[in-house]
């Protein structure tokens, strides 16, 4: 099992490469050039050239291409066009914010999802059923920075309990885990959860609802097993599924919603890639695609080692 | 002597929102420990229902059962909940028609052999291991300590339905089902398999109900046969004389529709027609519509089931 996750590991070296080169000519062939984006309209010719000369933007391609590789593998990102901080600083510290948000929703959506969806699919009741069927439908398709707007409008400004945007406390840099940071977590962890509850659920439901239709569940209630062991195979037959599902949806939430993250000012990869976006500032881009890419394939193998350490028929070939 | 196992009347209907199915209307029966009983039928024809009504393995909420199972003197069909589970597997267990289906795929041979021990006989991991191993030198698997770690993908489909048997066995029932265990299996293993449930039935002093669609499986393997069709028992006499002097038409023409020795040249005989929609209680014998010696009076009533001898009973007007 370790030398399947360490061969797995290798093979992402050859993607890693593959991925970055993409990041790069995407960046790159998008029209817009950070240095105009800096500078006002009406600066002289010789500073712009300047500044392109300073940031290495009047080298060709492939050379520009190869030396971001190679500061990038030492570690170094490159130096923010907009603020002038390094990009490793401030892709980390949006990294960090996302993240927490992240496993925040995916906590509150998969839980959830487990006991809605199962629920959904033991219901002997079409009520119970159709209850369950209809809080995922509304999940997917309600627009979730609309939900967002909603929840600021009546928690925030109506009711007043929760506020309505920001990290935490005024004047306190970083997320830290307290009660007062938390407070500030619960409406967009809210609002992230929906999309991931209402696809998470619907996939719990199938797969259990298929897996208790098959003959071995009979063939468990025939040798006298009681309903909660019936319930632990139902469940690991139902992992390999939810979990590759799961790890998608995860993957989704990692990248930063922009709109969630707009809508709550919270300082995370979306909110970054937005003003990185605006701003040209083609370094902070750079490597913020890269380092959401990495997770994305990391967080891959992650579903697939998992998977395959649960269900025996996948071959690890 | 109560026997082991006496069925009276069972008659099982399925009520969905949509239609109600008599799946079975009237099945009366004993099994004396040590005997095997063949139940004999088509698809439909009840013989599954039957069998799965003796554990009440269909759903509570869809199912209406009446009439009596009676196991060693305890009703089944009133059971429930844990007295009900104490009894699954533990005094009456069940082999499948498809091992490869009926073992959950994600759990090794091994783990789902001992949960069953250890659920009903409360023995220590350990123990439940070495019974799981014995158990598997019992029905005769190679190398049956690597065997307890595979899954059963990783098994033939023969290998998996000796390790459906040691599982069904692994608590010491007093009666065994097996639904068409050799229906899924090559012709080669299907002889081994049946070979081996006859040899632990003496062994262990089994009662066996043995259900098939395959003359040939339920004579090589039983005592006495049952024929079912539409949800009754048409004929129920001992093996030789169900073979060689079947009375009800029915069971006629099943024996006619196979093949034996010296056929050679013959035409194959067929049943015509097709078994009752069973949405209805019959208000007639319900073989009649295909009956070659059908008479006004079989249209008349359900008929009864009549004795020939004291061994051989037959529900035909007709032929008895």
């Amino acid at each position: 099992m370790l030398l399947y996750a360490l061969r797995r590991l290798l093979y992402l070296v050859p993607v890693a490469f593959g991925v970055s080169l993409l990041v790069f000519a995407l960046v790159h062939l998008a029209p817009g050039d950070a240095i105009s984006a800096i500078v006002p309209p009406d600066a002289p010719q010789e500073v712009v050239d300047k500044l392109r000369t300073y940031y290495g933007f009047d080298k060709p391609l492939p050379v520009q291409y190869f030396r971001w590789m190679l500061v990038t593998l030492g570690g170094d990102f490159g130096t923010s066009i907009g603020t002038g901080r390094p990009v490793f600083e401030e892709v980390g510290g949006a990294f960090l914010n996302t993240i927490v948000l992240a496993i925040a929703a995916c906590i509150v959506a998969f839980s959830l999802a487990v006991v809605l969806g199962t629920a959904a699919a033991y219901a002997r009741s079409r009520a119970v059923d159709r209850i369950v069927t209809s809080i995922a439908l509304i999940g997917v398709s309600v627009p979730h920075f609309w939900l967002a707007i909603v929840l600021v409008i009546v928690f925030s400004v109506e009711l007043g309990w929760l506020p309505p945007m920001g990290l935490g406390p005024e004047n306190v840099a970083g997320w830290r885990l307290d009660l007062d940071h938390l407070r500030y977590m619960i409406l967009p962890t809210v609002a992230l959860s929906m999309i991931p509850l209402g696809v998470m659920t619907r996939t719990v439901r199938s797969t259990v609802k298929e897996i208790l239709n098959m003959e071995f569940v009979t063939a468990l209630q025939a040798k006298g097993m009681n309903d909660g062991r019936i319930l632990l195979h139902v469940l690991k037959n139902a992992a390999p599924t939810c979990l590759a599902v799961m790890g998608l949806q995860a993957g989704n939430l990692i990248g930063g919603s922009i709109l969630i993250e707009t809508v709550f000012s919270w300082p995370g990869t979306g909110f970054l890639l937005n003003s990185a976006i605006f701003r040209r500032d083609l370094p902070v881009l750079q490597g913020a695609t890269l380092v959401l890419a990495f997770f994305f394939m990391m967080l891959n193998l992650t579903v697939d080692v998992i998977q395959t350490m649960v269900d025996p028929r996948i071959k690890r070939g | 002597m109560t026997p082991l196992l006496s069925v009276k009347d069972l008659q099982v209907t399925f009520v969905t929102p949509d239609r109600t199915i008599h799946a079975v209307n009237g099945v009366s029966f004993d099994v004396k420990r040590g005997e095997t009983l063949g139940i004999l039928g088509e698809s439909g024809s009840g013989k599954s229902v039957t069998l799965r009504s003796i554990l009440k393995l269909h759903p509570a909420h869809r199912t209406r059962w009446s009439g009596s199972i009676a196991l060693e003197g305890d009703e089944v069909l009133t059971m429930e909940g844990r007295a009900l589970a104490n009894l699954r597997g533990r005094r009456v267990s069940m082999i499948f028609q498809e091992p490869a289906t009926a073992f959950d795929p994600v759990f090794t041979i091994g783990q789902q052999i001992t949960e069953s021990v250890r659920r009903h006989t409360g023995k220590s991991e350990a123990e439940a291991m070495k019974r799981a191993k014995d158990l598997l030198e019992m029905v005769r698997i190679p190398s049956p300590a690597q065997r307890l770690a595979a899954y059963p993908h990783e098994m033939s489909g023969g290998m998996r339905q000796r390790a459906m048997i040691a599982l069904a066995l692994s608590c010491d029932p007093s009666l065994l089902l097996a639904d068409e265990p050799t229906t899924a299996l090559d012709a080669t293993v299907q002889i081994q398999v049946l070979l081996l449930i006859r040899e632990l039935q003496r062994e262990l002093d089994l009662g066996v109900i043995f259900v098939t669609h395959d003359i040939g499986v339920a004579v090589e393997v039983s005592d006495r046969v049952g024929v079912m069709y539409a949800g009754k028992l048409v004929e129920l006499a001992g093996v030789e004389q169900m073979a060689d002097a079947p009375r009800h038409p029915y069971s006629r023409g099943l024996l006619a529709s196979t093949v034996h020795d010296g056929m050679r040249g013959q035409r194959l005989e067929a049943i015509p027609g097709a078994p009752p929609d069973l949405g209805e209680v019959p208000a007639a014998c319900s073989f009649a519509p295909r009956c070659k010696s059908v008479e006004p009076r079989c249209l008349a009533a359900p008929p009864p089931l009549k004795p020939v001898d004291d061994s051989h009973f037959v529900r035909c007007v007709v032929a008895a």
